[in-house]
C-alpha cells in the first residue's frame, strides 16, 4: 500500500484509527498513493475544473504548427526574442489578473502604462531627473490612479468598466500633453533602463544554480509541509509524487533556460516580469490579502460579512494594477528605448487583457491564478511572433488573437456550467 | 440545562424597547428579548414580522433607532458585523453568505487567517477545521473541497461551524432548516442541541413548529414588528404559538392542531408529543 501512514500501526485491523483526519470520512473516494493523485486529477478536469490546462494545450499547439511553419520559430534566438516581447505586456496582464478575480475590469491599463513611458521620458530626459527620481514618479502616477479607480469604484458605486473607461480616454490625452508637440522622445541607449531591457542577461551558471535553487527550495517548501501535515494528524503527499513533480519542476525550468542560454540567455527583464508572477502567485494564495480578494471574487456580501474591509481590498488591487500597468510602460519603454504617442496603444491594452483572460483567469470573478499572466501573454505573443515569422502581419494578427480570446472565454463560460454541474462552481 | 429557564441567572444578551424603521415601514416597535446561556430561544413570527430585522440589528447589520442592548452584564452598541462578532455574538444569516469558490477551511476560516510568519497557516487551519467539525459530529467528507460541492445541510454545518471559530456567546440562526430535507433537518436541530450542551445562547429563527417545538427552550413571537408573547415550551402548545403568530385566537391552523390534540396520540396531560424531549 502506497498510502502516506505515519505510524507502522496502520496496517492493524482499525483502519480508521490510523487514518489521518481527512481521510476518515467513508464517503470520500480514496485519493491516496500516486494513482490516488491521478484519479483525482481526472475527476477534476472530467467536472470541468480545467485550471491551466486548456492554454498548456493552446501553447504547444500553437508552437507546433508555427514550428512546422517555420522551423526558425523555436530556435533558441527566436525564444529569447518571445521572452523580451512578453516581459512587458506581461507584466500589466498580471495587474489585470488581480481586478479579474475580483470580478472587474481595468480597461484603462494600455493608456496607463503610455502615461507611464511619457512620464518618465519626460521627466528624465527632458527634466534631467534621474532614473529612480523618474521611475518613482512613473509608478506613483500608477499608484494614484489605481486609488483613484479604487475610490470612485468604492464611494460611488461605478461600475469599473465605465470609470477605466473615462480613464482610458482621460490619460491617452494626458500622455500625448505630457509628450508635448513632438510627441516622441527618445530615452538614450545607455541610460539603466534601456540596458536593463534590453541587454541584461543571467550568465549561463547564474540560470541554471538559480532553477537549482527553485526546485530546492520546493522540494524543502514540500517536504517541510508533509511533515507538519504528518504532526497535526493529516495526510500527506506521497514522497513519489513529491519526487515525480521535483523532476518535472526540474525539467520544466532546465530545458527552457538550456534553449535560452545557447543565445543571449535569461534577460532580466522577463526574470523580473517571472518573479513578479511568483510573488503574487504566493500573494493571492497564501496571504490574507490574497484570501480576501478571492473571496470577493466569489461572494462580496459574504466577505463583507466575514469582516473583511471589502473597500481597502478593491482599492488596492485597482493601485496594484495600476502600478503594474505602469511599471509594465516602464519596460516597453526601455525595450523600445522610447515614449511615443503610440506607446501603451490599442495593442498593448487588448493584448493584455486577452493574456489574462486566455491565461485562465475567470471573467466572473473568484478564480484564476496569477501564472494566467504568464501563459496567457506567451500565448499572445507567440502567435505574434509567429505570424511575423512566416510573413503575416497585423489583419492575420488580431483576427487570430480575436478568434483565441473567443475559444478561451467559451471554455471558461463552459467550465462555470460544468462546475455547476458537478457541483464544483 | 438545570439553569435554563431560572429567572435567577442573568441574560447574557437582553435587549429592551428596541426599535427600527424602514422609510415608512415600522420593522421593529419596541422590541424587548433575552436568552441565557446554554438557552435556546425560538424567534418566530409571520412573514414580515421582523424578524430578520431583529437579527440584523443585533448583529450589528442595522443600527437601531432607539433601544438598549446588554451583552453580559453590560449596555453594549454593535455598529458592524465585526464588532458583533468581536463581543461575542456569532450569526448565520438565512443566505449563508459562504464563499462557493473557496473550500470549507477557508470559508470557516474567512477574515481571521491563521498565520505562521507571512503565509497563511494551512496546516493548522486544515486541523482546527476538523476538530470543529468532530465536535459538532458533522458530516463533511472533505474540507478540501470548494463549499459549492457541498449539500444544502452540510453548507448550513460549514456556516455554524464557522460562527463558533470567535468563541461566541450568542449563536443565531435564520431560518437554518428552510430549504432542508428531512434528514438534514435532524442533522442541524442535533447541532442546536450541541450548541446548547456548550452553554451557548442560541436565537433560532424557524417557521417551522416542530423544529420549534423539538428544540427549543422558550418561544418569543413577534407580530407586525412587536412583541406579542414568550412562551416556554414546557408548558405551552404550538396551538397556542401559531395563534400568537397569526394575532388570531382562532383560525384554520389552530383549529386542525385543537382537533389533533383530542385525538388518541396526544399525551395525557394534553401537550404535543414533541415536547416530551424537553423533560
Ligand atoms: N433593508 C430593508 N429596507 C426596507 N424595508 C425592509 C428592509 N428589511 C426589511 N424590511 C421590511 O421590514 C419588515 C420586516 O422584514 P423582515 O425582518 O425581513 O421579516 P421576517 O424576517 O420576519 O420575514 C418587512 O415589512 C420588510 O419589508
Ligand atoms: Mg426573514
Amino acid at each position: 500500500m502506497s498510502a502516506p501512514t505515519p505510524t507502522p500501526e496502520a496496517q492493524s485491523a482499525d483502519t480508521t484509527a490510523a487514518l489521518p483526519a481527512d481521510l476518515q470520512d467513508e464517503r470520500l473516494i480514496a485519493s491516496q498513493g500516486v494513482s490516488g493523485f491521478l484519479r483525482a486529477f481526472l475527476s477534476r478536469l472530467r467536472s470541468g475544473d480545467l485550471g491551466s490546462l486548456p492554454v498548456v494545450v493552446g501553447l504547444i499547439v500553437i508552437w507546433g504548427v508555427f514550428q512546422l511553419a517555420n522551423d526558425a520559430f523555436l530556435s533558441s534566438r527566436n525564444l529569447v526574442n518571445l521572452t523580451q516581447q512578453s516581459a512587458a505586456t506581461g507584466t500589466i496582464a498580471l495587474g489585470i489578473v488581480l481586478v479579474l478575480l475580483l470580478g472587474e475590469i481595468d480597461l484603462s491599463v494600455g493608456s496607463m502604462s503610455g502615461l507611464s513611458a511619457a512620464i518618465l521620458a519626460v521627466g528624465f530626459v527632458g527634466h534631467g531627473w534621474s532614473l529612480p527620481l523618474a521611475i518613482l514618479a512613473a509608478l506613483a502616477s500608477g499608484a494614484v490612479i489605481g486609488a483613484v479607480y479604487g475610490l470612485l469604484y468604492t464611494r460611488f458605486g461605478v461600475p469599473s468598466f465605465v470609470i477605466t473607461l473615462a480613464g482610458l480616454l482621460a490619460f491617452l490625452g494626458l500622455q500625448l500633453k505630457v509628450l508635448g508637440k513632438e510627441g516622441s522622445i527618445n530615452i538614450p541607449f545607455d541610460s539603466g533602463l534601456v540596458k536593463f531591457a534590453q541587454a541584461s542577461f543571467l550568465s549561463d551558471a547564474v540560470a541554471y544554480v538559480l532553477v537549482l535553487v527553485v526546485v530546492a527550495v520546493y522540494v524543502a517548501t514540500r517536504l517541510r509541509a508533509n511533515q507538519r501535515r504528518t504532526a497535526a494528524g493529516l495526510s500527506t503527499t506521497p514522497v513519489v509524487a513529491l519526487a515525480v513533480r521535483a523532476v518535472a519542476l526540474l525539467v520544466l525550468l532546465g530545458i527552457p533556460v538550456y534553449v535560452l542560454n545557447r543565445d543571449r540567455g535569461v534577460s532580466y527583464m522577463f526574470l523580473l516580469f517571472v518573479a513578479l508572477v511568483v510573488v503574487f502567485d504566493f500573494v493571492i494564495r497564501r496571504t490574507r490579502w490574497g484570501r480576501s480578494v478571492l473571496a470577493i471574487g466569489g461572494n462580496v456580501e459574504a466577505a463583507r460579512r466575514a469582516g473583511i474591509n471589502v473597500r481597502r481590498i478593491y482599492v488596492t488591487v485597482f493601485v496594484f494594477c495600476s502600478t503594474l500597468a505602469a511599471l509594465g510602460g516602464l519596460l516597453a519603454a526601455g525595450r523600445l528605448a522610447s515614449a511615443n504617442q503610440g506607446s501603451g496603444g490599442v495593442d498593448t491594452n487588448l493584448n493584455a487583457i486577452a493574456a489574462a483572460v486566455i491565461g485562465g483567469t475567470s471573467l466572473f470573478g473568484g478564480r484564476g491564478t496569477a501564472y494566467s499572466a504568464l501563459l496567457g501573454i506567451l500565448v499572445i505573443q507567440s502567435i505574434s511572433n509567429g505570424l511575423s515569422l512566416v510573413n503575416l502581419g497585423s489583419p492575420e494578427r488580431y483576427m487570430i488573437t480575436g478568434g483565441v480570446l473567443l475559444l478561451a472565454v467559451i471554455v471558461d463560460s463552459l467550465s462555470r456550467r460544468s462546475r455547476a454541474a458537478h457541483g464544483r462552481a | 440545562m438545570t439553569a435554563t429557564l431560572s429567572p435567577a441567572t442573568t441574560a447574557v444578551l437582553s435587549l429592551t424597547g428596541v426599535s427600527k424603521r424602514f422609510g415608512a415601514v415600522q420593522a421593529l416597535k419596541d422590541i424587548d428579548f433575552d436568552v441565557h446561556a446554554g438557552e435556546v430561544v425560538a424567534l418566530v413570527g409571520d412573514n414580515g414580522a421582523g424578524k430578520s430585522t431583529l437579527v440584523k440589528t443585533i448583529a450589528g447589520v442595522y443600527t437601531p433607532d432607539g433601544g438598549t442592548m446588554t451583552f453580559d452584564g453590560k449596555q453594549a452598541t454593535v455598529s458592524s458585523p465585526a464588532e458583533a462578532q468581536h463581543l461575542g455574538i456569532a450569526t448565520v444569516f438565512q443566505d449563508l453568505a459562504l464563499c462557493d469558490n473557496l473550500d470549507v477551511v477557508a470559508n470557516l476560516f474567512l477574515g481571521r487567517e491563521l498565520y505562521t510568519g507571512r503565509a497563511l497557516d494551512e496546516v493548522t487551519m486544515e486541523q482546527e477545521s476538523w476538530r470543529l467539525l468532530r465536535q459538532l459530529s458533522a458530516k463533511i467528507p472533505s474540507v478540501r473541497i470548494p463549499v459549492a460541492s457541498l449539500s444544502g445541510g452540510q453548507r448550513q454545518t460549514v456556516a455554524i461551524a464557522r460562527s463558533l471559530l470567535g468563541a461566541p456567546k450568542v449563536v443565531m440562526l435564520d431560518e437554518p432548516t428552510a430549504a432542508l430535507g428531512v434528514a438534514q433537518t435532524a442533522e442541524v436541530l442535533n447541532l442546536v442541541e450541541r450548541l446548547r450542551e456548550n452553554g451557548l445562547g442560541v436565537i433560532l429563527i424557524s417557521h417551522n413548529m416542530s423544529d420549534v417545538m423539538a428544540v427549543a427552550d422558550r418561544v418569543s413571537v413577534l407580530r407586525l414588528g412587536r412583541n406579542n408573547g414568550t412562551f416556554a415550551v414546557s408548558q405551552t402548545t404550538s396551538q397556542e404559538i401559531i395563534a400568537a403568530i397569526t394575532g388570531a385566537t382562532t383560525n384554520a391552523v389552530s383549529q386542525r392542531a385543537a382537533r389533533r390534540e383530542s385525538s388518541p396520540a396526544t399525551t395525557p396531560d394534553g401537550t404535543p408529543s414533541t415536547s416530551e424531549e424537553q423533560s
